[in-house]
């Protein structure tokens, strides 16, 4: 008895001092190894996005002492601010456009790409190149084609083509959809390139199936193709939606919102307030309610997902 | 290929080809006429604004990289690239490590606050991060903006490194626990070497994001000394916006980097982006 007791005592002191080790392993470590990069995403998102809502009840320049207006903010931006009523329904006009014209073209191009063999890489290379460039490059080099002295358009208005005297960014009628055009430039090969990758996993069985029933292109298209990228077309469109609400680079580039805030849009609106008007409180109730806009969006499409849509 | 090909047999591919080639022109014809004007004259240029250049002007690029000062701008904005993609590679490679291998204590509670937190957009942040920069002194600093591209970058990296080190074989690292190897020793000298291709996919994507990037630029580096080739791109094409031919050379200078590496790395700069798209 006596002499099974002791190497049983010590099997359970090694025991726990495996465990208390173990448990180091186990436990802790693992949390060692994301904690720097948690802690700065706390530092640079989390901590500032919290406070952006304590600092959108307030009236603050931003140097100094904020003053607390409760909601005052949020009642200025919803019903005295024009310029948020234009800025919102330019992102709308904005969602519009993009979810239509990129996603079109890519469709065509990446369905007509899908059956081509030769050369198939270099398309889908080259078509995407534009996706890659920097936003500065992209807005100087269009602003200088579609101007109407020189470029593109003085080149057509000089050859007499109608309709190609305009300045296209200087109107308040046409600065905006000129700028999504040259968005979309750049946009509509990275969503050519998601479709097509849906497109290459489609079995094509069903393709030979439906073209022994007859079938013509548009049916295979409409009864193959699309049915067959859905989930990748719905995610798109989500992610394009978010997207609109939160488009800056180009527009802030080639007008800053201009002329006359005919390209303002909202996230244009938190920049000025910002940087150049020193309404800090302010620009924290647009961040905010752009944000809203956003977590709306994705929560309508979660719901439908719940209701079961197929999307 | 073989059904590929039986397919092509199948259907006449001559309009596929014709309409690709109309879109091929749309997105590359405005380049080519850029490359074309970065070579002309300026009295050229007014005359011939798309065509071929009749003479090459090779002393535009030397001149705009005088003027746009190029030569600080390209090392402010390499050095940005170089530390933040070692910042994301590092920082961002061991947390996909505690989440693909290690049996982290709220893996999926993390995972959704990455996800929340990547998907805030970042006008939401950006004023109070100014403050709270200001109030640190990291205004103005490349640490400072450097901080801020990790933090943005790290969780799209984390996810994609995550599912490439979960399809990881444990067997090696299992032998080298048996060995008595600690986690940091697995990390580094195993499941890095093996997950490679990712971490090259994942330190391209954002050292693109990085060089491309404008807001954060903008905001956080205000001295021109500090200007990233984006930002002082901005300034430079403003200024000279009549000087189509020199506002060309300096954006072919900018672009050539980007280019050269993307077509040496197309694929996997593609995978990165389409999947950062589908997870972003």
């Amino acid at each position: 008895m006596h002499d099974t007791a002791i190497p049983v005592r010590t099997g359970v002191a090694v025991h726990r001092r495996r465990f208390n080790r173990s448990y180091y392993r186990r436990k802790i470590i693992p949390w060692l190894f994301v904690l720097p990069v948690l802690a700065i995403n706390l530092l640079v998102v989390l901590g500032p996005a919290l406070a952006a809502v304590y600092y959108s009840m307030t009236d603050w320049s931003g140097i100094g002492a904020a003053k607390w207006v409760g909601l005052a903010n949020y009642r200025e931006l919803f019903f005295e601010d024009p310029s948020f009523k234009s800025a919102f329904l330019h992102n709308l006009i904005w969602l519009a456009l993009f979810m239509t014209v990129p996603v079109a073209m890519g469709l065509v191009a990446a369905s007509l790409l899908a059956p081509v063999a030769r050369g198939a890489l270099f398309f889908r290379m080259a078509l995407f190149i534009p996706y890659v460039l920097p936003s500065v490059i992209v807005a100087h080099l269009w602003s200088s084609l579609i101007h109407p002295d020189r470029g593109l358009v003085g080149w057509l208005n000089d050859r007499g083509v109608p309709g190609m005297d305009i300045a296209f960014l200087g109107r308040e009628s046409t600065v905006l959809p000129t700028i999504a055009f040259i968005d979309n430039w750049r946009w509509w090969g990275f969503l050519m390139v998601l479709f097509l990758a849906g497109m290459q996993n489609i079995p094509p069985d069903l393709y030979e199936a439906v073209r022994l029933d007859g079938a013509n292109r548009w049916q295979e298209f409409r009864d193959v193709t699309l049915p067959g990228i859905r989930p990748v077309l719905v995610f798109m469109l989500l992610t394009t939606s978010i997207w609109s609400f939160l488009t800056f680079d180009l527009i802030w580039i080639i007008t800053q919102g201009g002329p006359a805030g005919a390209s303002e849009v909202l996230s244009v609106l938190v920049f000025k307030n910002a940087f150049q008007n020193f309404e800090t409180g302010y620009a924290a109730a647009l961040g905010i309610t752009m944000s809203l806009f956003v977590g709306a969006v994705i929560s309508i499409f979660v719901v439908l997902r719940r209701r079961g849509w197929e999307i | 290929m073989n059904r590929t090909a039986r397919r092509g047999r199948e259907i006449n591919l001559a309009p596929n080809y014709i309409v690709l080639g109309a879109l091929l022109i749309f997105s590359l014809g405005p380049l080519v006429i850029m490359a074309f004007n970065s070579l002309k004259s300026r009295t050229e240029i007014g005359d011939n604004p798309l065509g071929l250049p009749r003479s090459f002007e090779w002393s535009n690029y030397s001149q705009a990289w005088d003027v746009g000062n190029f030569a600080t701008t390209m090392a402010n904005s390499g050095f940005l690239v170089a530390c933040t993609v070692l910042g994301v590679l590092l920082l961002g490679g061991m947390a996909a490590y505690s989440l693909a291998k290690l049996d982290l204590v709220g893996a999926g509670a993390l995972m959704l606050l990455l996800l929340v937190i990547s998907s805030l957009p970042i006008h939401l942040f950006l004023v109070p991060l100014f403050v709270l920069w200001r109030e640190l002194g990291l205004l103005n600093s490349f640490f400072g903006l450097i901080i801020i591209y990790i933090a943005l970058n790290a969780p799209l990296a984390i996810f994609l490194l995550r599912s490439y080190m979960i399809q990881l074989p444990r067997d090696f690292e299992d032998a080298a626990r048996v060995d008595g190897a600690g986690e940091w020793q697995i990390f580094a000298r195993i499941v890095v070497p093996l997950s490679w291709p990712g971490f090259l996919t994942v330190g391209l994507v954002t050292a693109l994001a990085v060089w491309n990037e404008f807001l954060l630029a903008t905001v956080f580096l205000q001295d021109e000394d500090k200007f990233t080739v984006v930002t002082s791109y901005q300034n430079f094409a403003t200024r000279f916006s009549r000087d189509w031919s020199l506002t060309s050379a300096a954006a072919v200078m900018m672009i050539v980097p980007i280019l050269a590496i993307f077509l040496t790395f197309q694929r996997r700069f593609i995978e990165g982006m389409t999947q950062g798209g589908m997870k972003g």
